[in-house]
């Protein structure tokens, strides 16, 4: 599946490299499709594809993050 | 004239443009889509007096709404009074108040009837025979009320600690009420699955960019109630941000139109203090909205990760307006002052409006000698909550004149 998400991050998180932290952690393809950081915050249009579970599981993984906020786009399955 | 023109979708981010369906999304970068239009096809056609020949609600902009020709839902919906509030201009010490009093608007009182109107008529249009929302309470009402009219299947998703009128405000209707445990944010995040999942028309999700729309014509009937004229100021509240930067574009269409003149107006933004991410922004000089966690009475502006945030920044910032924040207790004393001023009722949303309008003419952020538009969206009867224990109860006195007597010198009458 793929899955579009927003990513916000705060002063605290935003100079770390989490999402390369994500693809060591998780078996997904990360698509970076728009970013802006600036004043101690972060902004990031995320694509993850991969197989369902793990994708899921990644996402709980970015939620747990401290100083990372996750918002979904929509939930579009094209294909798993 | 009926012709559309409307061109197309585009991404506000990077300008890439889609056909006209139901997606909110650019598939390029993720950025936001708007409608958009063709208004050259309008020059000379979209008169002063072609709109003042049709009947008194929302649909007499309908060139300036992206639906296909007749609106299949809420024919009748929108165009509410300008009040000239001559009574709270004095309490605030300004020389021209009006209240653009949605909180009276059909048929739901609040402004969403006019969003919910075109996003159900264009899911109709659409195909689409089930309808849904993700909600803080005015919103699940319209689109219960508006989808019960039309004959269309509804779903409204909304937190589950709402005020009891807003629940039942859209539970009279027929409508599947689900309340979810947790924040709007939450629920919003659900729905987002559901919508990518159940192929429901979720006016704000899949159909945003034509719900959010709808708002235009709040401002249209602005200023032709101001007798075809811009204010110098308008204040609107923020829970998406949505409306502000929808009461910017319909100035700027009419004065593209020439149906108004530029009268450079200023657009300024009212939150709840309890939830102000886009105020803060403004008020901190940046274009960064930060979500926050939600804690205040305007439980209706309680959005804290706001989509359009970004954009309402923008417009204040360019239109030369401003942004503030107040507390719950003076989004109390607000709706009274509305209330004891003006007899409006607006919901909690209207006091943070007034409040925050009060707190930038004391700043003088907001002139005192220029007009001024207050955007009151939403009507009190649905947060009774927010005031029951800010008012004086009833005294109570037997059917005796005797009585009534002693009372009324305790009064002072004479």
């Amino acid at each position: 599946m793929k899955l579009r998400v927003y990513l916000n991050f705060d002063e605290k998180s935003v100079t770390d490299p989490v999402i390369w932290k994500l693809a060591k952690e998780f078996d997904v393809i990360t698509n970076i499709r728009s970013a802006s950081v600036k004043e101690g915050m972060g902004l990031v249009g995320l694509e993850i594809e991969g197989h369902t579970e793990m994708v899921e599981a990644s996402v709980r993984w970015l939620e747990a993050q401290d100083g990372v906020h996750v918002e979904p786009i929509e939930q579009n399955i094209i294909e798993g | 004239m009926s012709e559309s023109i409307v061109r197309a979708l585009k991404c506000r981010e990077c300008g890439h443009e889609y056909k006209i369906e139901p997606t909110h999304v650019c598939e390029f970068c993720f950025g936001p889509l708007e409608v958009v239009y063709d208004y050259d096809k309008l020059q000379g056609k979209f008169t002063r007096e072609l709109i003042e020949s049709r009947p008194q609600n929302m649909w007499r902009y309908k060139e300036l709404l992206p639906i296909d020709g007749e609106p299949k839902v809420g024919a009748n919906n929108g165009y509410t009074p300008l009040v000239k509030a001559d009574r709270l201009a004095k309490a605030l010490g300004v020389k021209e108040l009006y209240i653009k009093n949605d909180s009276v608007c059909y048929p739901t009182l609040s402004f969403k009837d006019r969003v919910v109107s075109v996003a159900l008529s264009k899911a109709v249009e659409f195909g689409f025979t089930t309808v849904a929302c993700a909600s803080t309470g005015n919103l699940a009402g319209s689109v219960a009320a508006n989808a019960a009219a039309a004959g269309l299947e509804s779903y409204v998703f909304i937190p589950e600690d709402l005020e009891q009128g807003k629940v039942l405000g859209a539970a009279i209707f027929g409508t599947n009420v689900i309340g979810i445990r947790g924040q709007y944010d939450d629920v919003n995040r659900l729905c987002s699955e559901v919508a990518g999942k159940y192929g429901w028309a979720f006016v704000n999700v899949n159909v945003r960019p034509f719900y959010a729309e709808g708002s235009k014509t709040l401002g249209y009937e602005m200023m032709e109630q101001l007798g075809w004229k811009a204010p110098k100021h308008v204040v609107v509240p923020m829970a998406s941000g949505s409306l502000c930067t929808k009461v910017d574009k319909s100035i700027k269409e009419f004065i593209k139109l020439g149906l108004v003149e530029d009268n450079q107006t200023a657009v300024y933004g009212a939150q709840a203090t309890g939830c102000s991410p886009i105020s803060k922004s403004v008020k901190d000089g940046t274009d960064m909205i930060h979500p926050v966690k939600a804690n205040t009475i305007a439980k209706s502006l309680a959005i804290g990760n706001p989509a359009d945030g970004y954009y309402a920044n923008k417009v204040m910032k360019e239109s030369g307006g401003y942004a503030e924040d107040i507390s719950d207790e003076e989004i109390i004393a607000a709706m009274k002052l509305l209330a004891e001023t003006e007899g409006i009722f607006a919901e909690t949303a209207g006091g943070v409006t007034l409040g925050c309008a009060q707190k930038m003419i004391e700043s003088g952020r907001i002139p005192r000698d220029e007009s001024i538009v207050l955007c009151i969206t939403g009507n009190g009867l649905k947060t009774q909550e927010a005031v029951l224990n800010e008012v004086n109860k009833p005294r109570i006195i037997n059917a005796s004149l005797k009585e009534f007597d002693v009372l009324a010198e305790a009064d002072g009458v004479q």
